[in-house]
């Protein structure tokens, strides 16, 4: 075959197997993105077994299921083929993202409701834990040596390019559509699940032009597949000792890095720096726009320098600049130290509202909105909501203002206060360039790993080995950061301080970083393997 | 290095322990602070987090022995060698 026809070839096999793995985790974004909207319609809070069956959906989902599936799909893919097993994890996610978005809610079908949604949101766990291992298996398996940490690098971009794509759209849909049309039973929040068939139909044609693996395919005419491919992988000292080194000397640290940088900065942005909805996902998307070509980049260095050290230096970079990074995400954020910049030209404070309670017409909520804006171009917005109990039915005529005092039989303690915050323009490329350089750590421990992981394990039983660490390493030790993140925040709460220390969950991914720096210092090879033909 | 990495080893097999015994401590203590309302909840995030866990940490046991015994002094140069 010619040097072009070659470069062809793989481009089409990168470009193929990409897309689909795109998808695939468009998909499983998506449902994390909307479980604050998929809760209130399939698992209502004032219904206990519901929250269990929600919990299940979210942990078990990401912790059980995902390594669960790599384990299936991973023997499958090492007794039948990558592209058949591939084929059929994309359709099962797809298949189960687009009927997520069919299932009524639970006003409508009751238990149905959170019983469907876990299943599908079982099966989606399933078939990414799947999925992942065998594209970068297929496209390590047509790259050439020398090239491979390039090369399978382009399927690395596909998890961050997944949640860009799944936050693009959901923004765009809530933006035309507005808050409320959007959080309905039959809302916008459900076009993304619904989009999902399309571009999982279109995937599913291009896989099905694809073929299969040539080392596979090798392996397979001489009759040298494994027979038992779990056994071997995990029965065998010297195949298990390599998961073990894996898992804990790479796929571990670049679990929580990867979460932490794309996940955890978000939630930090919008539920500590209380910065507004649309503006924190804008922070996010620019960001991964600008650092996703660097997985490529490091990817191909890895070809040149070897994959360790880049991994090693991601990690470690996270370890040391994570506190600085977030305190400087709390400072830009700061109410403190603007008293000076405030505008007074365009402070303003809304006129009273008034809402009466659906349930009792004797109770109503007062609300009035002050945005203080400020000389760099910020505004915060602060809506201070009173809750009064009347003793007689609220006459809407009558204006607040003008209300009775002996009429209030009592009055919240403390006023419901949300504040939301939009940066001026410096502050926003501050914080830009903060969730910048995360993901940048991102790209160096992420790009290069599938080209390690490929490069450690035979042939034979690469898909089955390498799926296992990548999934416990990413499903649950990265998967984990946002509940353990929260839960060490808990135990810094004291009487004299009510908020904690909002920095300390930043201490289980620089735990587990650290430990991994440390054990890939200490264990790993930097050689290249640059035969993957065993 | 082999020393360091043997002796690294024992540490990591003093940690699996300790962390599953930091767990068990965290779960109990998360459990039975938890409020009538959401302590099935409570329970079943903690299950399946020790579910999880446990086989974890037995393989960062198992990885320590294998240190120790000096199963990572030479590793294999190709996937072959496996």
């Amino acid at each position: 075959m010619s040097q072009e026809k070659k470069q062809n070839n793989i481009a089409f096999v990168i470009g193929a197997s990409s897309v689909g793995t795109l998808i695939e985790w468009y998909d499983f974004y998506i449902f994390g993105m909307l479980a604050t909207i998929i809760s209130k319609q399939f698992f209502p809070a004032n219904a206990g077994t519901a929250a269990l069956l929600s919990t299940l959906a979210i942990f078990a989902a990401g912790f059980i299921v995902r390594p669960f599936g790599a384990l299936v799909f991973g023997r499958l893919g090492d007794l039948i083929g990558r592209k058949h097993t591939f084929l059929l994890t994309l359709i099962i996610m797809g298949g189960s993202t687009f009927a997520i978005g069919l299932v009524p809610g639970y006003a409508t079908i009751g238990w149905a409701a959170p019983i469907l949604v876990l299943i599908l949101r079982l099966l989606q766990g399933l078939a990414l834990g799947g999925e992942y291992g065998g594209a970068a298996t297929y496209v390590a398996e047509h790259a050439p040596a020398g090239q491979r940490g390039f090369w399978t690098s382009w399927i690395q971009t596909t998890a961050t390019l997944g949640l860009f794509l799944a936050l693009g759209i959901i923004i765009l849909i809530r933006s035309n559509q507005g808050v409320e049309k959007f959080s309905a039973e039959w809302g916008g929040w459900r076009y993304p699940f619904w989009i999902s068939i399309i571009l999982v139909g279109v995937s599913i044609l291009i896989r099905m032009r694809m073929s299969e693996s040539p080392m596979f395919t090798k392996l397979k005419s001489e009759g040298k597949t494994s027979a038992n491919p779990l056994k071997e992988s995990f029965g065998q000292k010297g195949n298990f000792k390599m998961v073990l080194m894996a898992l804990f000397g790479a796929v571990m640290g670049q679990g929580v890095v990867w979460y932490t940088g794309q996940f955890y900065a978000q939630s930090f942005i919008e539920t500590v720096c209380k910065i507004e909805f649309i503006q924190s996902r804008n922070i996010m998307l620019v960001a991964i726009l600008m650092a996703t070509p660097c997985f490529v980049l490091f990817g191909w260095l890895s070809d040149k320098v070897g994959r360790k050290w880049i991994m090693l230096l991601g990690m470690l970079a996270a370890v040391l600049t994570y506190r600085p990074i977030y305190q400087q995400f709390l400072t830009i954020s700061s109410v403190q130290n603007r008293a000076d910049k405030i505008d007074l030209t365009k402070t303003v404070a809304s006129a009273v509202k008034v809402k009466t309670d659906s349930k009792e017409a004797t109770k109503i909520y007062v609300t009035q909105n002050f945005d203080t804006a400020y000389t760099d171009g910020a505004v915060f917005k602060y809506t201070k909501t009173d809750t009064l109990q009347l003793g007689a039915t609220y006459n809407a005529l009558i204006p607040i203002d003008a209300l009775n005092p002996s009429l209030i039989v009592s009055k919240s303690a403390k006023p419901n206060v949300v504040l939301e915050k939009i940066l001026g323009h410096a502050d926003y490329w501050s914080m830009i360039w903060l969730v910048f350089i995360q993901i940048v750590y991102v790209t160096m421990v992420y790009g290069p790993i599938a080209a390690f992981l490929v490069e450690m394990f035979p042939t034979k039983i690469r898909y089955t080995s390498m799926s296992l660490p990548y999934h416990i390493g990413n499903g649950v030790f990265g998967g984990l950061v946002p509940f353990l993140g929260t839960l060490i925040v808990e135990f810094t709460k004291t009487a004299q301080n009510p908020k904690g220390d909002s920095l300390a969950g930043l201490w289980y991914p620089i735990g587990v970083a650290a430990v991994c720096f440390i054990i890939g210092l200490i264990y790993l090879t930097n050689k290249m393997d640059k035969n993957v033909m065993d | 290095m082999n020393t360091i990495k043997k002796l690294a080893g024992y540490l990591w097999m003093l940690i699996s322990p300790l962390l599953i015994l930091f767990l068990l401590f965290e779960a109990n203590q998360k459990i039975t602070t938890a409020t009538a309302a959401v302590k099935s909840n409570v329970i079943l995030q903690w299950v399946i987090i020790l579910l999880i866990f446990t086989p974890i940490c037995i393989g960062f046991f198992i990885f320590g022995k294998y240190a120790t015994a000096g199963e990572y002094d030479q590793l294999p140069a190709s996937s072959e060698e496996v």
